[in-house]
C-alpha cells in the first residue's frame, strides 16, 4: 500500500497544476463553506451573547422583541414606558437580586443616550462572562456624568473630558439640544463589540436634570401640537435633524420616539394630519463638529409637551425636582435564584397595577435568531453548490487524465497490480486531492481571519473569534472528503474496466 | 525450424514446463474463440520465438499466458500452476511473483524515475520481493542496468531516454529478481535493425543470467534465425495440436 501511496503522490505530482488548480478549486469551496459557517457561528454568538446574567427583561406592556430590541440592540422605539414607581416596587420583590434600569429616548449624534445606574456597570454582562468595564475612567455619578461606549468614543473622537451635549430624540441628528444641561465624559468602556460600544450613559438623574431644563424653558402649553418649538439654539457639534424638506414633518413619524421621562403610550402620537409650524422643520445641516449654521429649532418638541400632557398624570409631577426621572423605558432584573425567572416573569405579565411584559433574553433572543435564520439556509446552500462544483472539476479532471493514463494502468497490471490496486490507487489520489483542499480551504479560513478580524470588526462590528473549528465545521469536511473519495471511484472503476478489457494492451 | 508436434512429454522433468496448455480456449464473446489451443509446451530455460500475423490471437495467448485473461476451457499452466484454476487476485499475484513482461512500446511509467521504474515490482509485490532472498533491490536494479547497459541513465526520468533504452529498461524491470518466465510483446519494433540485434543479445544474455524462460512474439519473422526455437502461433492456435519440444 506505502507503494501505491507513492505511486499516487508522484503521479500527481507528475500532472502539478491540473491536480493544484483541483486542489484549489476545492479548497476555495471549503473556504467558503468553512468561512460562512464561521462567520453565521460568529455572528450568531456574538447575538446571543450580546446580554448575559439579566434573567428578565422588563418594559411597558409590548411585543417580546420589540422590548429586547429597544432595550438591548437599541433598535426601533420602545412600546411605551415604566413608571417609577412600578420599577421600585418590583425591585423590592424577593425574588429580585439586583435592577438596572434603563431610560432611553435621548441621542447624541446618533448615538443612544442611556440613563442608567452604576448597577449597570456592576451587573450588565455579555458573550461569556465579559463585564462591562472601563478603558479610561469611571461610572457616571453625577448629573453631568456622561460615559460612553468604545465605537462613541473612536467615531467622534471623544475622551475623557470631553464635553457633551445631548439631542433629545432619536433619529440621526437631534430633535433638540439639551445644550442647557451640558455633559462631561467621565468614563469611556472598553470595546465589547455589542451595542454597548454605540451608546452613551448618563446617570437617571442626568436624564432627568436635562428635560428639566427642557422643560423650564417657555414651552406653549397643551394644545402644543401646533405650536411653535423653544428656539433653542443648537450648540456647536449638535446637529441639526435630518429634515424632510416640504415635509409637514407629523411628529407621529415613526422613529421620533417620544421622549424618556415622558410618559406615553402608543397611540398617544398626534394625528398625522396635525398642523404644524409650517417651514418648522429645519433642513438638514451637515453634522460636523465646527459651529453649524444655526437650524431654527424644530417643533418636533411639540410632542414631547403633547406627550407630558397626555401622560398619566405627568401633569405637575415635574414640580418636586428630586432628580430623579418619573418614568424609565425598562429595567433589567437579576433573580436571586435563576429559577424564580419563570415565576417573576409569570408574576410581571400578569399585575394589573401597571401592563408589563418581561421578557427572558435567552429565549426572546432565540426567537429572534429564528426569524433572521432563513437568510444563513441560503448562504449554506451557495457554499455546498460551490463545493459541489469544486468536486465535479476533480471528478472532470480525473476523468479526462484517465486516457492518457491507460498505458500506466496496463504497465502496473504487467508488473502485478491487481485491478483493486488500480482502483485504489485512483480512489486514493481523489481522497488527497479533497484532503489537501480541505486542509488548504481551513487554513485559508484561518488566514483570512488572522488577517481580516480588526476590519471586519471595523466594518460590520461583528467579532469573528478565531476559535476551532465545530460540529457542523468537521462534518462539512467529511462530507467533502467523503464525496471527495466517492467521486474517485467514477474513473476508477472505468479504469478498472479498461484495465479488464485491454488485458496488457491498451488499444491507443 | 527446431519446432516439433508431439503429445506433451515435458512434465517428466524435475520441474513443470515453463508453459504448458492443454485445450485451451478463450472467446471475448461466446461462441467465438480467438483462442483454441490444444496443445502447447514450452520447457524451461528456453528462448522461444513465437510469431504470426496480426490476428492471429497473440495479444490473447499472452494475456492467457499471464494471467489477465482467464481461459473458458481447459489448463493453462504456467510454471506447473494452472492459472485457470485460480481467482483474479491470487493470477495477478502470480504474475507479480513469477513473471516479467515488456511491452512492444511506452513501457515505463513517465512520472517515475528510471530506477524506480526497474524497482516497481519488487516495490509493488512482496513475494517478488522476496524473490531477491535479502539482496539488496537497489543493488540488483543496478548489476541489471550494467548487464543492459543504462547504468549511466539510472536517474534520468525516463523522457530523456531513447526509444532503445526505454526498452532496455523495461527489461531490466521485468528480470528483477529473477522471475521464471519473462514475455516479451514485440519489443523491438520500434527499433531499427541494428540496435535490434544488438537489444536481442543484450536480453539473451541477461535472460541465461537470470535462469528465465523467454517467450518472444512478434510478427517480424526476420528475427526467428536468432532464436533456438519458434512457434507459429497460426498453426498452434485452432490447430489439432501443436507442441514444441526439446532438440
Amino acid at each position: 500500500m506505502g507503494t501505491i501511496l507513492r505511486l499516487a503522490l508522484q503521479s500527481l505530482r507528475s500532472r502539478f497544476l491540473t491536480s493544484f488548480l483541483t486542489v484549489a478549486s476545492i479548497a476555495l469551496s471549503v473556504t467558503l463553506l468553512v468561512g460562512i459557517e464561521h462567520v453565521r457561528a460568529g455572528v450568531r454568538e456574538s447575538f446571543a451573547g450580546t446580554i448575559r446574567g439579566v434573567d428578565l427583561i422588563v418594559g411597558a406592556r409590548g411585543g417580546t422583541l420589540q422590548i429586547l430590541l429597544s432595550s438591548v440592540f437599541g433598535i426601533g422605539a420602545p412600546a411605551g414606558s415604566v413608571s417609577m414607581a412600578t420599577y421600585e416596587r418590583w425591585a423590592q420583590h424577593p425574588a429580585v437580586a439586583w435592577t438596572i434600569p434603563y431610560a432611553l429616548g435621548d441621542s447624541h449624534r446618533g448615538y443612544r443616550v442611556v440613563g442608567t445606574t452604576p448597577e449597570f456597570y456592576e451587573r450588565y454582562r455579555y458573550r461569556q462572562d465579559g463585564r462591562v468595564t472601563f478603558a479610561t475612567g469611571g461610572p457616571a455619578a453625577k448629573e453631568t456624568d456622561v460615559v460612553i461606549g468604545a465605537e462613541v468614543a473612536e467615531r467622534l473622537g471623544y475622551a475623557v473630558g470631553s464635553p457633551i451635549v445631548v439631542t433629545h430624540g432619536l433619529q440621526g441628528g437631534g430633535i433638540s439640544d439639551h445644550e442647557a444641561h451640558p455633559f462631561t465624559i467621565v468614563g469611556v468602556l472598553d470595546r465589547t463589540f455589542t451595542p454597548i460600544d454605540r451608546a452613551i450613559y448618563v446617570t437617571l438623574e442626568g436624564i432627568e436634570a436635562m428635560h428639566e431644563d427642557f422643560e423650564a424653558m417657555p414651552v406653549s402649553a397643551p394644545p402644543a401640537i401646533g405650536a411653535p418649538a423653544e428656539s433653542v439654539p443648537s450648540m456647536p457639534g449638535a446637529s441639526a435633524p435630518p429634515a424632510m424638506p416640504g415635509a409637514s414633518a407629523p411628529p407621529a413619524m415613526p422613529g421620533y420616539e417620544p421622549p424618556p421621562g415622558t410618559p406615553t403610550m402608543p397611540g398617544y402620537e398626534p394625528p398625522p394630519g396635525t398642523p404644524t409650524m409650517p417651514g418648522a422643520t429645519p433642513p438638514a445641516v451637515a453634522p460636523a463638529p465646527a459651529p453649524v449654521a444655526e437650524a431654527p429649532h424644530d417643533d418636533e418638541h411639540d410632542d414631547h409637551a403633547d406627550h407630558d400632557e397626555d401622560a398619566q398624570g405627568a401633569e405637575g409631577d415635574h414640580a418636586g425636582h428630586d432628580h430623579a426621572p418619573e418614568q424609565i423605558t425598562a429595567f433589567f432584573v437579576g433573580t436571586r435564584n435563576r429559577f424564580e425567572a419563570l415565576q417573576l416573569q409569570r408574576e410581571m405579565n400578569t399585575d394589573l397595577t401597571e401592563p408589563l411584559t418581561a421578557v427572558i433574553p435567552g429565549v426572546a433572543l432565540g426567537e429572534l435568531w429564528q426569524n433572521i435564520a432563513s437568510a444563513e439556509v441560503g448562504l449554506r446552500i451557495v457554499a455546498l453548490f460551490a463545493v459541489a462544483i469544486g468536486l465535479t472539476g476533480m471528478l472532470v479532471a480525473l476523468y479526462s487524465s484517465l486516457d492518457a493514463r491507460r498505458r500506466e494502468m496496463a504497465i502496473l497490471r504487467a508488473v502485478g497490480a491487481g485491478p483493486r490496486t488500480i482502483v485504489s490507487l485512483l480512489v486514493f489520489e481523489s481522497a488527497l486531492l479533497a484532503f489537501v483542499g480541505c486542509v488548504l480551504g481551513v487554513a485559508f479560513v484561518y488566514l483570512i481571519l488572522s488577517l481580516g478580524q480588526g476590519a471586519i470588526e471595523a466594518r460590520s462590528g461583528i467579532h469573528l473569534a478565531i476559535r476551532g473549528l465545530g460540529a457542523t465545521e468537521w462534518s462539512y469536511l467529511a462530507l467533502v472528503l467523503g464525496a471527495g473519495t466517492l467521486i474517485g471511484f467514477v474513473p476508477a472503476l472505468k479504469a478498472y474496466r479498461n484495465s479488464l478489457s485491454d488485458g496488457l494492451s491498451p488499444r491507443s | 525450424m527446431s519446432l516439433s508436434h508431439t503429445a506433451p512429454a515435458a512434465a517428466s522433468t524435475a520441474s513443470a514446463p515453463a508453459v504448458e496448455l492443454q485445450g485451451a480456449r478463450f472467446a471475448y464473446r461466446a461462441g467465438r474463440d480467438v483462442v483454441a489451443i490444444e496443445s502447447l509446451v514450452i520447457p524451461r530455460g528456453e528462448t522461444v520465438f513465437l510469431h504470426g500475423p496480426s490476428g492471429s490471437g497473440k495479444t490473447t495467448l499472452l494475456g492467457l499466458l499471464a494471467g489477465v485473461l482467464k481461459a473458458d476451457q481447459g489448463a493453462v499452466r504456467i510454471l506447473g500452476t494452472d492459472l485457470t484454476r485460480l481467482s483474479s487476485g491470487e493470477r495477478d499475484a502470480f504474475r507479480a511473483q513469477h513473471l516479467g513482461y515488456v511491452f512492444q512500446q511506452f513501457n515505463l511509467i513517465p512520472y517515475l524515475s528510471v530506477r524506480e521504474n526497474i524497482l516497481l515490482p519488487v516495490r509493488l509485490d512482496a513475494g517478488r520481493r522476496a524473490r531477491l532472498q535479502g539482496a539488496d533491490p537497489l543493488r540488483a536494479a543496478d548489476t541489471l542496468a550494467a548487464d543492459l547497459d543504462i547504468a549511466g541513465a539510472l536517474e534520468s526520468p525516463v523522457t530523456e531516454l531513447s526509444v532503445g533504452q526505454q526498452q532496455r529498461v523495461a527489461v531490466a524491470r521485468a528480470l528483477i529478481a529473477s522471475p521464471e518466465l519473462v514475455i516479451c510483446d514485440e519489443p523491438t519494433s520500434a527499433l531499427d535493425s541494428d540496435r535490434r540485434e544488438r537489444f536481442l543479445q543484450l536480453l539473451f544474455k541477461s535472460c541465461a543470467k537470470a535462469g528465465a524462460t523467454l517467450v518472444f512474439v512478434s510478427h517480424d519473422m526476420s528475427l526467428q534465425p536468432l532464436f533456438a526455437r519458434a512457434v507459429s502461433l497460426p498453426e498452434v492456435n485452432r490447430a489439432s495440436a501443436v507442441h514444441l519440444v526439446e532438440n
